[in-house]
């Protein structure tokens, strides 16, 4: 365990959903090698290919909106790297509007633009997507509701307790102060945590703006580092 | 600077992006030993869960499933004692965790089981279903799953 734990409670009444869904009993606690130590699930069934990691390739012609390049490190609780770990990310478009059906929010769809990506982190544990900013939409927990722009990420890593799904936002945007689910943790360090910074010396001049997220997974690699 | 990243809701919308071709399948459906396991997630109001993503695995399997609008998941794994259990869903700020014991396993003494109350633990053993296994989720409500903290 670390000193410094941010994790949201899972009853949070301001994100409505989580009324009937939260658990009510206590969650039972157990010794960390019980559970917690357990190998991670092994993905590597899950297909990946390089193209993959860049977002505004996926179709015909390139999709709307203002690219990015979407890059950090993947590191464990000593600090060090995940090395080849999957990270998988998915979006709305530019305009605020996800392709997946359920999503009803008169925004226009991008026929360019899905929203999905995914690769492997590298030696070093960095990860690195190409795609467009996505737009901020409104989502119905409470009257105006607009959820902030974000991009989902999912990671996997060492041990099962590192599994982790979470949410990175933008520096300065004006809804994040209004966001229920971002200020489910309580804790503004914690809130800090899932701010990607703008990184001017990984944007490319005249093709794309940068931000860097690095992500801290629990538990440890047991693989030796070699370097 | 090692904190943890905080984890935040799956939210509704991952249907197009984390599901691949095959994923509920650990290993091929008819092949040897393997076992099918079915069941559905539920709310406190026992309203089945539609967006919800459930992952198994035992350290060598993996399988993921997305729920259907009745709740609904399902995986073919290769038969083994217990498998550790996730559960994502829109309105969970933090995944869950649990634990799916067959039901023909040897319960006696395990110690995980007796750090549960008696009279919770049938929610982490799976029951003898037509073509295989039935293991519900209840997230909240009187048959809430034993959970276990991360």
């Amino acid at each position: 365990m670390t000193d410094l734990d941010f994790e949201p409670p899972y009853l949070f009444p301001d994100y409505r959903a989580t009324q009937m869904r939260a658990p009510r009993h206590e969650l039972v606690r157990l010794p960390d090698e019980w559970f917690h130590q357990r190998r991670g699930p092994a993905f590597g069934r899950v297909p990946v290919s390089p193209g993959d990691a860049d977002l505004t390739r996926q179709h015909r012609g390139e999709p709307l909106g203002e690219r990015i390049i979407l890059t950090g490190r993947v590191l464990d609780s000593d600090g060090r790297p995940v090395r080849h770990t999957l990270v998988e990310v998915w979006q709305a478009n530019a305009a605020g509007r996800y392709v997946d059906p359920a999503d009803t929010h008169p925004a226009p769809l991008d026929p360019n633009f899905t929203g999905a990506g995914r690769c492997l982190t590298d030696d070093a544990g960095v990860y690195r997507f190409v795609t467009v900013k996505p737009g901020a939409y409104p989502w119905r927990n409470h009257p105006n509701a607009w959820r902030p722009a974000h991009v989902h990420f999912s990671l996997f890593g060492p041990q099962l307790a590192s599994r982790l799904v979470t949410q990175m936002y933008f520096p300065g945007d004006p809804l994040i102060p209004f966001d229920p689910i971002l200020n489910s943790i309580a804790d503004a360090r914690g809130r800090d945590l899932l701010v990607a910074r703008f990184d001017p010396e990984t944007t490319e001049p005249e093709w794309a703006l940068a931000y860097r997220w690095d992500v801290v997974l629990r538990g440890r690699d047991a693989t030796p580092s070699e370097s | 600077m090692t904190i943890p990243t905080p984890s935040q809701t799956v939210g509704p919308f991952f249907g197009f992006a984390l599901p691949f071709e095959g994923d509920a399948h650990a290993v091929p459906p008819g092949s040897d030993g393997a076992v099918r396991i079915e069941g559905q997630v539920f709310d406190g109001a026992g309203e089945p869960v539609p967006d919800a993503i459930v992952e198994i695995s035992d350290g060598d399997q993996f399988a993921r499933c997305g729920t259907d609008r009745e709740g609904a998941f399902h995986f073919t794994v290769r038969q083994t004692p217990h498998f550790d259990v996730l559960v994502f869903a829109r309105g969970l700020l933090r995944h869950l965790a649990t634990r799916l014991y067959l039901p023909e396993a040897n319960l006696d003494g395990d110690s995980l089981l007796q750090m549960v109350e008696p009279e919770r633990r049938h929610t982490l053993i799976a029951s003898a279903s037509e073509g295989g296994l039935r293991f519900d989720i209840h997230l909240q409500g009187d048959h809430e799953t034993v959970f276990i903290q991360l």
